[in-house]
């Protein structure tokens, strides 16, 4: 029952959270400011998690490539594939709920503990829309370009593992890269990434918003919000994939 | 001036405020005081509209705010300032920017007209020169005296000040205090503070609310409020033995 309460009351912050900002230039301030934060701010963790895990993708298929009837060029196309659909999109997105999403929500939470967000509405702003809005647009602004970002690294980690091991040519693994080469996948994987940038944000303030007590609850909240997240990203992708893929 | 008839406020079972009726005029510095827990911030926040009343009508000047939709009482609000316990500044902006916060929000100010009005708010605080120091390097008067700034900024015509002394020493206490007190006369605001402090009693209420187990137990000024027979307020006023004395001592001299 509670968790329904929570869906509702969810549903009702974001008919709130998508009404016509007061003043357009402090909202641009605003979402430049967050693109910074969201997005600028997480690009050192997406190279760093996607060129190890690319690496490890191509390493461990080319390790496992024992039977002489697959094609060389196997290892880069289950790295593609495998960066492209899965790894890039919803791995790296369950990474930054861990990272945006606790951020989020302790950010939103202090706010509304230390009565900030009641200083924002006595004075008639309304606070769901002045600081949740920018946060939502600047995600789904940046997710893809991270998540763009995300596959290139993967694929170039790849092709630096095989260097460094020599289990394959990097000509077979490149050759691979481009074989059966979907543009649709990417169009796939960069609508989950909208879909998750979402999820991450709006769950993630959903929690805080409502945080209430001290910083011990701010803290619960900052948890309950990556568990909301993640929970909510696996879910999605299963929806979204059933949807588009199939 | 701003009226209060019949307010019932509860939290799922716990009803909090019970038939609070009372008048706050303009131009002078309204106490509502009690015990902590007795729902004096509670019927703060219900005035404000922070919290929705069970029953009841609180009328800004004759506007009835309970029965407002959400576009009309966002009207009301820019007519409000209000401190906040713990000052509520907004601690990624600079003290600058939380006073000209409200400004950029709702006026159409040139940058020179809002930097004019902040110079002059900060400086009617005694705080010139500190523009660009963030909250967190600012001593808790100072951001009390921030948060005055920012609540006078937009010229409202109504002040909520809820336990401005809270955690400032009692020097500091007395000059927020004055700082109330000469802004509420000077720019003829309907003040209302919140307060459990009987030093800021003495100095600056002209009318005072007193709530008890969530009722409007009493009423008065701060001279009647000396010689009230009322048991629950001789209580509050007098709690310390320092207070009982003097009470004793000003009895002893009654009758004498």
């Amino acid at each position: 029952m509670k968790m329904l309460g929570n869906i509702g009351k969810y549903f009702l912050m974001m008919k709130v959270v998508f009404t016509k900002p007061k003043k357009w230039v402090i909202f641009w301030r605003l979402l430049f400011n967050e693109i910074q934060l969201i997005g600028i701010n997480s690009i050192p963790i997406v190279i760093l998690m996607s060129s190890f895990m690319g690496g490890v993708i191509a390493l461990q298929t080319a390790s496992n490539m024992s039977s002489p009837l697959l094609p060389a060029y196997t290892v880069g196309y289950i790295t593609q594939s495998s960066t492209i659909l899965e790894f890039s999109p919803t791995i790296i997105s369950l990474i930054l709920a861990g990272k945006i999403g606790s951020n989020i929500a302790s950010e939103i939470g202090t706010m509304r503990i230390t009565e900030q967000i009641d200083a924002l509405e006595i004075m008639g702003v309304n606070s769901l829309n002045h600081l949740v809005l920018p946060k939502i647009i600047a995600a789904i602004l940046f997710f893809p370009i991270l998540v763009i970002f995300s596959m290139f690294m993967s694929l170039m980690g790849g092709y630096i593992s095989l260097v460094l091991s020599d289990l394959t040519s990097t000509e077979t693994y490149i050759l691979g890269i481009r074989a059966f080469f979907e543009v649709g996948n990417i169009y796939y994987a960069l609508t989950k990434t909208v879909v998750f940038g979402f999820i991450i944000v709006s769950v993630s303030s959903f929690y805080g918003y409502y945080a209430k007590g001290g910083a011990l609850q701010v803290g619960e909240s900052s948890t309950k919000a990556v568990v909301a997240s993640m929970v909510s990203i696996l879910i999605a992708n299963f929806i979204l994939t059933q949807m588009i893929l199939l | 001036m701003i009226e209060v008839k019949n307010i019932n406020k509860s939290f799922k079972e716990h009803q909090v405020l019970f038939d609070v009726s009372s008048t706050f005029e303009e131009g002078r510095v309204n106490l509502i005081i009690g015990q902590s827990g007795q729902g004096k911030s509670v019927l703060a926040k219900c005035m404000v509209g922070l919290h929705e009343i069970d029953s009841g009508q609180i009328f800004f000047d004759g506007r009835d705010f309970a029965a407002m939709d959400r576009i009309e009482k966002t009207q009301i609000r820019q007519e409000i300032g209000m401190l906040f316990q713990g000052s509520a500044l907004f601690d990624s902006l600079t003290v600058e920017q939380n006073v000209m916060f409200p400004l950029t929000m709702f006026t159409k100010m040139t940058k020179k007209e809002m930097q004019d009005r902040v110079d002059f708010c900060l400086d009617r605080v005694n705080l010139s020169g500190k523009n660009k120091l963030f909250p967190s390097e600012c001593s808790g008067g100072m951001q009390k005296r921030v948060g005055i700034a920012r609540a006078i900024a937009m010229n409202p015509k109504y002040l909520f000040c809820d336990e401005p002394n809270s955690g400032l020493d009692p020097i500091t206490s007395i000059l927020i205090d004055r700082l109330i007190k000469d802004i509420t006369y000077e720019y003829n605001i309907t003040t209302i503070v919140i307060t459990h402090d009987m030093s800021s009693v003495m100095e600056i209420g002209d009318h005072i609310l007193f709530i008890h187990k969530g009722y409007n137990w009493w009423e008065g000024d701060r001279d009647s409020i000396i010689n009230t027979e009322n048991p629950e307020i001789i209580n509050f006023v007098y709690a310390s033995e320092f207070m009982k004395k003097i009470r004793t001592s000003m009895q002893e001299k009654k009758h004498i």
